[in-house]
């Protein structure tokens, strides 16, 4: 699919050609197709696309961020959509992208959590490339058909599900125990059983009378019950072991992210055919996440110039659309025709149209070090079926009240 | 050594020492700097860093011992050095033992012996994140060595230590032994070789039993490799970090967390630079306190003149 160029802008020609240097985490197959979108539209537009691909988010935002204190900056670095550029822009080390946002209409146009995630003091820091869905039941539709029950769209129906698809021999919830995906699960159910209100006054507002109260108390009872669904081979499992798992019908639903689409599609399922993708509780709406790249401050026309125009491509409707069906997510701009994409992003989409739907994912709310407390105290919960509720209340608000 | 006679020319022998030494002096000039400069330096540094707020990028207010109090009250943080010393105490003495056992069996003269020792040294070459890997899917109880015994008609065989908060430890261990062991071996199979025949001659006439020559004889001259060999593994023990990423991630729950990772999770993942440099300086500490005594026992005033 051809970028649309739109030819309103006249491009100055550059004395010297414009290089862009991308560092990014998308290395594999389907990731570096997506990528590979953006970097042909830039090379269409009479730029040559350096690729930094790094493996491993944790190594490629390291570099990045080593070689932008170094004095070294690449043109464009990949971040997660949330937190983890704040102290870039405090320092003064990233473009102010205002004027790049202006004449692209970007704030009209993205959806509001996505666009206050992306801006810092009312100025745009970052273009945020895609939308990653947080809590979904992918589920795979045979097994249900078998146990004889519909695929459950709360938290209450799959726990009560369990016994009927134990029934039947299989797995209720294929999960892979590393602490992030039980983190990502314990969010989902914060947002499903406490309800939106919960999920903001703990994440967003550290409240911690909130986490003492009843509603919290009944995500983590619900939470601790989800302990039963899952089988011993669980500790330490990849996510798309468990994903297998689904696919191949000896599990019946997993709690993913939208990047698990890929592995159905790879099976070669249609959706809501063969598997299906229920977002979890859709009253209360929709944790978001996703990706944005950061432009390091640089020196000389030519770099800055191809800082302008790599972000301008990136936020057309175009490029997004192209680069958002191989990587498997959602555009972030809601003036997009998705009537091309999958059912699961049709929903999605839907969703997104009211902004009280959209709901930041927790890296958005809580700074990357009490993420990480949060999550230590969540695994240590999940892991120990002793713990008593209160224990675990107690854990969980000294992490939200930790750090400096 | 040839050593003038006692008092008279101590001096002039000593000024002849240092004018031999000066070009082997020079040229060690540059890497002695650069290992001052790199290695204090960074020491320095990450001790510096402890006592600041410093979160994503490196700044140098001040906050006192605010992140040690933080690090002694994470739960996470007290399990990883709980679990240093078991992992510590039995990879190190396990390593010992299975390695001399395999030097000891390897030095009877046995046939094929280029075999064995490749065999025994092969784990040694592969890495930490590829032996993990391997032990983790033999240990993994729903496709591993469990659900293999079972398929065999053993309905009721368990083995789910790595599934287990208690026991993943020790898979952990198991893993490690398995891979430094062959190591061991060669090193102290080295010590073995070099000892005299005529010792072995000797034992035999007194008619010892062979047990008591390896207890009483043998492992006393072999004591240099075998501080050698504690050295190099309790190096490996301060640094684990690989294999415990490769087999179970830290978990189930946190149950198998080790210090190096606390630190480099904080320090990329959680951007916490201050939070994980705390810890490095108490690993540092406790490297000091481990190492001294044996420093001052190789290096101190007593063998000074010993070794000149």
């Amino acid at each position: 699919m051809a970028g649309c160029l739109s030819l309103s802008i006249a491009f100055p020609v550059a004395a010297e050609e414009m290089k862009a240097e991308v560092i990014h985490w998308w290395t594999s197959g389907g990731e570096s197709a997506a990528i590979k979108t953006f970097a042909d539209e830039f090379t269409a537009r009479g730029g040559t696309w350096i690729d930094q691909a790094i493996a491993g988010g944790e190594n490629a935002r390291t570099q990045g961020i080593n070689r932008i204190i170094g004095g070294n900056p690449p043109t464009a670095m990949q971040l997660n959509t949330g937190k983890q550029f704040d102290e870039l822009v405090e320092a003064d080390l990233l473009r102010n992208l205002d004027d790049i946002a202006e004449a692209g209409h970007w704030r009209d146009n993205l959806p509001k959590v996505i666009a206050d995630a992306a801006t810092r003091n009312g100025s745009f820091y970052a273009a945020p490339i895609n939308i990653h869905g947080q809590n979904w039941f992918f589920y795979n539709a045979e097994v249900f058909a078998n146990a004889g029950i519909e695929p459950p769209t709360t938290f209450a129906e799959l726990v009560e599900d369990g016994k009927a698809l134990r029934d039947a021999g299989v797995i209720p919830l294929a999960l892979g125990g590393q602490s992030w995906q039980e983190r990502l699960t314990f969010n989902a159910v914060l947002l499903g059983v406490g309800g939106r209100d919960t999920y903001f006054k703990v994440l967003r507002d550290k409240d911690v009378d909130t986490v003492h109260g009843d509603a919290f108390r009944k995500v983590v009872e619900t939470y601790g019950s989800m302990r039963d669904l899952v089988d011993e081979g669980s500790p330490g499992r990849n996510w798309n072991d468990a994903t297998a798992m689904v696919i191949n019908g000896k599990a019946a639903v997993q709690i993913m992210g939208d990047w698990a689409k890929g592995e159905f599609i790879a099976a070669g399922m249609t959706p809501d055919k063969e598997y299906g993708c229920n977002i979890i509780s859709p009253d209360e709406g929709f944790i978001i996440g996703g990706d944005v790249f950061v432009f390091p401050v640089v020196e000389g026309d030519e770099q800055n110039e191809a800082q302008r125009v790599l972000a301008t491509l990136m936020m057309e409707p175009g490029p997004q659309v192209a680069f958002n069906e191989k990587k498997g997510s959602i555009p972030v701009l809601l003036n997009v025709d998705v009537s091309g994409m999958d059912v699961c992003a049709q929903k999605a989409m839907a969703l997104l149209q009211n902004s009280d739907q959209q709901i930041p994912s927790s890296d958005f709310l809580v700074s990357p070090d009490i993420g990480g407390a949060l999550q230590d105290a969540i695994t240590q919960f999940w892991n120990a079926p002793e713990m008593s509720v209160d224990e675990f209340v107690d854990l969980y608000s000294d992490a939200l009240q930790s750090g400096f | 050594m040839p050593t003038a006679s006692p008092g008279a020319g101590r001096k002039s022998a000593r000024s002849i020492r240092w004018r031999r030494q000066l070009p082997a002096t020079m040229a060690l000039l540059p890497a002695a700097i650069i290992v001052v400069v790199a290695y204090i330096g960074c020491m320095v540094w990450t001790v510096r860093l402890s006592f600041t707020s410093s979160k994503l990028l490196p700044k140098f207010d001040w906050v006192g011992l605010g992140q040690y109090q933080r690090l002694f009250a994470n739960e996470r943080f007290i399990v990883s050095i709980e679990n240093l010393f078991i992992f510590g105490t039995l990879f190190i003495a396990g390593s010992l033992v299975l390695g001399f056992l395999l030097a000891v069996f390897i030095d009877q003269r046995i046939r094929a012996e280029g075999v064995f020792r490749t065999i025994y040294l092969y784990p040694h070459a592969l890495s930490f994140i590829v032996t993990g890997l391997v032990w983790r899917w033999f240990l993994n109880p729903t496709y591993g060595l469990q659900e293999m015994v079972r398929n065999m008609g053993f309905e009721t065989f368990t083995f789910d230590w790595i599934v287990s908060r208690e026991m993943a430890i020790y898979t952990i261990v198991v893993a490690a032994i398995w891979q430094a062991s062959g190591l061991v071996m060669a090193i102290l199979l080295a010590g073995l070789r070099g000892i005299d025949q005529e010792i072995w001659k000797a034992v035999k006439v007194d008619g010892i039993p062979i047990w008591r020559v390896y207890w009483s004889v043998i492992l006393p001259m072999l004591k240099p490799m075998v501080v050698t060999a504690t050295v190099l593994l309790s190096l490996a023990v301060v640094k684990v970090y690989d294999i415990v990423v490769a087999m179970t991630q830290g978990g189930p729950g946190i149950s198998t967390e080790v210090p190096a990772k606390f630190v480099m999770d904080h320090l990329f993942n959680r951007a916490n630079v201050g939070l994980a440099m705390a810890c490095a300086t108490v690993m540092l500490l406790a490297v000091v306190v481990v190492i001294s005594p044996w420093l001052y026992h190789q290096y101190g005033p007593r063998n000074r003149d010993k070794r000149a």
